[in-house]
């Protein structure tokens, strides 16, 4: 089949981007996006170009490498898969593919489709976990945990942290990925001790983040390859609420939103060296 | 050389115990004082960061992914295995000790799969205070899954998502210490080299991905977790990402190599589709628990599974093996199904696949029930396939999914050049020639929380480390190298792309040292990869600079070392006259087929030392000694 | 420690109002409370069918009770200021979530309804200023005499004038709209979402924006078609 794919290209978040349209006259129906890309990006080579840069690795809808915008939709027109899993067969031949990264201000621009999302490890960073150090844990069944709540916990635990969500929503908002860490570990016993702190921090760190408001319009929900429930969204703003109205005093920290690449100047001396 | 495998002596049972009291422990305000390098955030890197962190020591962790979350433990499915009998079916620490050195095809250190065993049991305990949300009976109480190559079940699971939720496990405890400030992340950098000083590792060079920056940085131990090596074949179930080489650049730094030859064939995997294919979805094995396996019993049968009834079918696995059936190891059921695709019995388009059909399940307990099992694994291949597995049986094919074999590590996870440890996939230790199912994940998690965390205390506690900066000669030379070999592949400008060449290697990788292997294959391959690497270095084209994102240069840098590694496992392949596990060499089978080992001659651990590109590398030999579980040929049948 | 490569330079943690979340709370908290009004304003409006005598008693009797008015319009007011400085700070802030938008963009998920919230509320305030100085101040009162205390009067006089009652029509019928997504939403900012309460709520939701919709509208429509003169 032929297909015209419209891609943004851009050098680095530096550079301007624009669109870059390339005509496909060989798409196999059975190929998955990336492998369309696969196959564009060899051909660029040959011709003494740059290879579109995309975000991938598991190529299996489990790692949340990859992602990017085709025609306006996270991850295409496929729910529930991520363009690592999108195959071919669900586009019309002749028809326009616009794809475009991820946008948001949380998610600075690095070169073509790659984004950083490093906002996303920073939320967790700041209470997304049970506070056990290896050696502490009691037996496995110590804890009955009825098969609902354990599925519930795994309904939001599924999250992938593709960031399609925050590409979604007209906000730009993280709700859905915060919250989805909020309840997986919000509803488990394990996580019951540090629910309150859990959510406010994460909370704060999310809002310390140039992310949006969530207009609770479920956008996200609809774009995530997972499906994470609007739902994770409201229990965040539970443990949120309820975390502020129990808080003694001010226990959280945030740390700033860092979107620098470089190391600095050249081969420093690694200043984490002992000696 | 005399490989020093440090095994404890005594009996099996105590023998763990008795190393961690004999291991020497860094004091609490000295831990601080010392650095720690951890290579991989997966399963065992991950794993080890945290717990390493936790302990009080300064680590750095790197990954080459935009997070750690990525790591490619992330796609593993079916479970975790552990000797918890809860199923009060059996099971025991022994048991598991039993089955996976029998698994191993008798290729694996009893102490090593002892102390695996042993430690599994905790992994849960520690996992499930974590949040991991394990399968539940509705009871609350965990329960478990069989698995193949076992007859009891004992394995955990999260859906068909076990790897993910692990990982995340992981990688939640290590961001709680990257805020605590024990572990500062690295992700977006590759290591590209090892630091040796006056015989220890002591750093690494990385390329910062998005700037091209190379760094060094400087510790007192360097602890590598970057998984296996499977995709040397290009096609292969690992991540596209997935690569060898950190372990390889450690290897020419002096790091013995082995096992190389021994790969896991996966027998449930998504059947190729066409030249473009850019990697293979595994199907996790769970499903051989509810799906038979079947292929026409008349060659070039074409009519549709439907169409062809009970009696014109072969379920060749309960043929064959009666008492294992379906579950039997996933050696068996992948040479199996070779063996009948080679008769011309395979179905699909290709001619390579078998059906494994569920009908029988759905009409034995239900679609719901088969559902709840696999709805995801479900939904997945239809995705792929377009065909709806509930109705029409799958077809499946073996693929490369994991690589036993990886850097020659003692019972301390330590490889030959002192310093540098070796965890998870990326060493050889416990699997032997062949891996159980759902024993991957826990070997990564057992030498990341358990493992490493001692031993690493023990090196640190009874080495000297004199200071050193990125200013010392061996760091500035290990620089000057990864700048002079990443100049090298941006001028040769030639005609052909990385992947040519990477699907091309794949091909012969899989053809020649792939799930079977002959003498004269395997020489004509080593000659095959010889002639095309050194294209490679005249003909590849590598586009962009090295000062940016350049996705390009990353992936020439790894199959320049694929190339090395195809070669060694070529050789190890040739050089190991007999089939065991993973490896099986047509020379050397029963007479129904099955794999003939050869104890007398080849009851050893091979660990190659590198000489240079192109020359015969060195081999040294490390005996297997089996006191508990003797070496008998594996029946499955 | 330096870490390079994820420096934790400390920051203080945004407090309650100052996190996008709590200024959700506050706006639920201040949309119900403004919710409670509009109902007891319906109620009261579709007095009209009445007649003249009891709509006017109820405005003196509204207007009786002047210590529990003040208080309870002074409510309003700080429901209404808050409401909307939460929606202007946190819609500049969505502006700049995303500051290079997309050439394209489908929505696949979301009501109709809920992504108009931004301009039907706008909407919506300024024609609560107009409808407060026609009926409460009696400052614009095109078509005839604003007669204080004449609530049945100035009620029919004012939606004689066509272009009134169409820009009532219209402004109510965003209210319902703001309402349809503004009613179930505000029980997802506070906490509460259920997978099998939730989808009720929602058509809940729907029936009371439509109903509350229906009794403001009947009344102009009334007046244009002479039901009430």
């Amino acid at each position: 089949m032929k297909l015209t794919l419209k891609i943004w290209r851009q050098k680095n978040r530096g550079e301007k981007g624009n669109f870059v349209s390339y005509t496909m006259n060989d798409v196999n129906p059975e190929m998955s996006m990336l492998e369309c890309l696969d196959v564009l990006n060899e051909t660029l080579i040959e011709k003494g170009e740059e290879p579109v840069a995309f975000e991938h690795d598991c190529r299996e809808g489990i790692c949340g490498s990859c992602g990017f915008m085709i025609n306006g939709v996270a991850h295409g027109p496929e729910r529930a898969t991520t363009v690592c899993q999108l195959t071919m067969r669900h586009f019309k031949d002749g028809e326009e593919l616009v794809i475009e990264p991820w946008r948001a201000a949380a998610f600075p621009q690095i070169k073509d489709l790659v984004v950083d999302r490093r906002a996303f490890d920073r939320i967790i960073a700041s209470g997304g976990y049970v506070s056990v150090s290896t050696g502490n844990a009691p037996d496995g069944n110590t804890h009955l945990i009825g098969k609902d709540t354990s599925d519930r916990a795994m309904d939001a635990a599924a999250c992938i942290g593709c960031g399609a969500c925050v590409a979604a929503c007209p906000n730009a908002s993280a709700a859905l990925f915060t919250g989805a860490k909020i309840t997986h570990l919000g509803i488990l016993p394990q996580g019951k001790p540090e629910q309150d702190r859990r959510a406010r921090g994460m909370v704060a760190q999310m809002n310390t983040e140039p992310f949006g408001s969530c207009t609770n319009i479920g956008e996200c929900t609809g774009a995530c390859p997972k499906e994470i429930p609007l739902e994770v969204i409201s229990a965040m703003n539970r443990d949120y609420l309820v975390g502020s109205w129990k808080k003694r005093d001010d226990d959280v920290r945030v740390v700033r939103p860092m979107t620098e690449w470089s190391t600095g100047s050249k081969l420093k001396i690694d200043p984490n060296a002992t000696s | 050389m005399t490989l020093d495998s440090k095994l404890p002596t005594g009996p099996i049972e105590t023998s763990w115990p008795r190393t961690k009291f004999d291991l020497k422990l860094v004091n609490p305000a000295n831990k601080r004082k010392h650095s720690i390098i951890v290579v991989g955030s997966g399963l065992a890197g991950g794993s080890a960061a945290a717990t390493l962190g936790e302990l009080g020591y300064n680590v750095k962790c790197f990954c080459f992914q935009d997070s750690p979350r990525r790591a490619h433990s992330i796609a593993a499915q079916g479970g975790i295995n552990a000797a918890k009998n809860y199923q009060n079916d059996g099971d025991s620490v022994y048991r598991l000790f039993y089955d996976t050195v029998k698994g191993g095809d008798f290729r694996a250190r009893e102490a090593n799969v002892y102390r695996l065993a042993e430690i599994s049991v905790s992994i849960i305990d520690q996992c499930v205070a974590q949040g991991v949300p394990f399968a539940r009976e509705y009871g609350g109480a965990l329960t478990n899954r069989s698995f193949g190559g076992a007859q009891v079940s004992r394995t955990f699971y999260a859906r068909g998502q076990t790897g993910q939720q692990l990982l995340l496990g992981a990688y939640q405890a290590l961001e709680r210490q990257v805020h605590e400030g024990t572990v500062a992340m690295y992700p977006r950098t590759e290591m590209l080299d090892l630091i040796v000083i006056d015989g220890k590792a002591r750093g690494i060079v990385a390329r910062n991905l998005i700037t091209g920056e190379l760094s060094v940085h400087i510790a007192d131990a360097v602890i590598l977790g970057t998984g296996g090596y499977g995709n040397v074949y290009y096609l292969s179930t690992n991540a596209k990402g997935s690569n060898v080489t950190a372990s390889w650049r450690a290897h020419r730094r002096g790091a013995l190599f082995a096992n190389p030859c021994y790969t896991q064939i996966h027998p449930t995997c998504i059947p190729v589709s066409g030249e473009y294919q850019s990697k293979l979805t595994l199907m996790s094995e769970s499903l051989r628990n509810d799906g038979r396996i079947w292929v026409p019993l008349k060659k070039g049968d074409k009519r549709s599974p439907d169409q062809i009834p009970e009696a014109e079918r072969d379920y060749y696995l309960e043929r064959r093996y009666p008492s294992f059936g379906n579950l039997v190891p996933r050696d068996v059921a992948s040479r199996n199904a070779k063996a009948v695709c080679d008769e011309g019995r395979g179905v699909g388009e290709s001619g390579l696949g078998v059906y494994l059909d569920f009908s029988d399940a759905i009409r034995r307990v239900g679609e719901e029930t088969i559902r709840e099992r696999y709805g995801n694994l479900f939904d997945m291949y239809q995705r792929i396939t377009d065909e709806n597995p509930y109705k029409v049986p799958m077809r499946i094919y073996p693929a490369i999914h994991y690589t036993m074999g990886g850097l020659w590590v003692d019972y301390n996870l330590q490889s030959t050049i002192p310093g540098l440890f070796v965890i998870g996939e990326a060493n050889f230790s416990d699997h032997g020639a062949n891996r159980l199912g759902a024993s991957a994940l826990m070997q990564g998690l057992s030498d990341g929380y358990f493992v490493i965390p001692y031993t690493v205390g023990n090196y640190l506690a009874t080495n000297k480390f004199a200071p050193a900066d990125a200013s010392h000669p061996e760091a500035r030379s290990a620089v000057a190298g990864v700048q002079q070999m990443t100049e090298k592949l941006l001028s040769i400008k030639g005609k052909r792309t990385v992947d040519s060449f990477h699907r091309e290697l794949g091909k012969i990788m899989w053809d020649e040292c792939g799930m079977s292997r002959t003498a004269a294959g395997l020489q004509k391959a080593i000659g095959q990869i010889r002639s095309l690497r050194e294209e490679y270095w005249q003909n590849v084209n590598v586009p962009g600079s090295s000062a940016d994102l350049n996705q390009s240069l990353e992936k020439a840098g790894r199959v320049a070392d694929f190339f090395e590694l195809g070669e060694l496992m070529c050789i190890d392949a040739l050089e190991r006259n007999e089939s065991c596990g993973g490896h099986f060499r047509e020379e050397y089978q029963t007479p129904d087929g099955e794999a003939q080992r050869d104890d007398e001659h080849y009851s050893y651990v091979a660990a190659w030392g590198y000489r240079g590109p192109g020359n015969q590398p060195e081999l040294n030999k490390e005996p297997l000694e089996f006191n508990y579980v003797h070496p008998s040929q594996r029946s499955y049948k | 420690m330096s870490t390079a490569a994820v420096t934790p330079h400390e920051n203080r943690a945004p407090n309650f109002w100052q996190s996008t979340n709590g200024k959700k709370v506050v706006m639920a908290v201040t949309g119900a409370i403004m919710f409670l009004f509009i109902i007891g304003h319906v109620a009261g409006n579709l007095q009209i069918f009445e007649g003249p005598a009891k709509l006017n008693a109820y405005g003196h009797f509204l207007h009786s009770i002047g210590e529990l008015l003040w208080p309870v319009r002074i409510v309003l007011l700080l429901c209404v200021g808050l409401h909307i400085t939460a929606t202007v700070q946190l819609a500049m802030r969505n502006k700049a979530a995303r500051p290079v938008g997309y050439s394209r963009k489908q929505a696949i998920n979301s009501s109709y309804a809920s992504r108009t919230m931004y301009w039907s509320g706008p909407i919506v305030l300024a024609f609560i200023i107009f409808h407060l100085l026609q009926f409460t101040a009696g400052y614009i009162h095109p078509g005839s005499q604003f007669i204080e205390g004449d609530v049945y009067h100035n009620v029919v006089a004012g939606f004689q004038v066509w272009w009134v009652s169409v820009w009532y029509i219209i402004a109510v019928s965003l209210l319902g709209f703001h309402l349809r997504h503004g009613l179930w939403s505000m029980f997802q900012s506070i906490g509460y979402n259920h997978p099998r309460h939730t989808p009720l709520l929602k058509k809940a939701a729907f029936v009371i924006a439509l109903l509350i919709t229906l009794g403001y509208i009947s009344i102009p429509i009334s007046v244009l078609a002479g039901f009430i003169k």
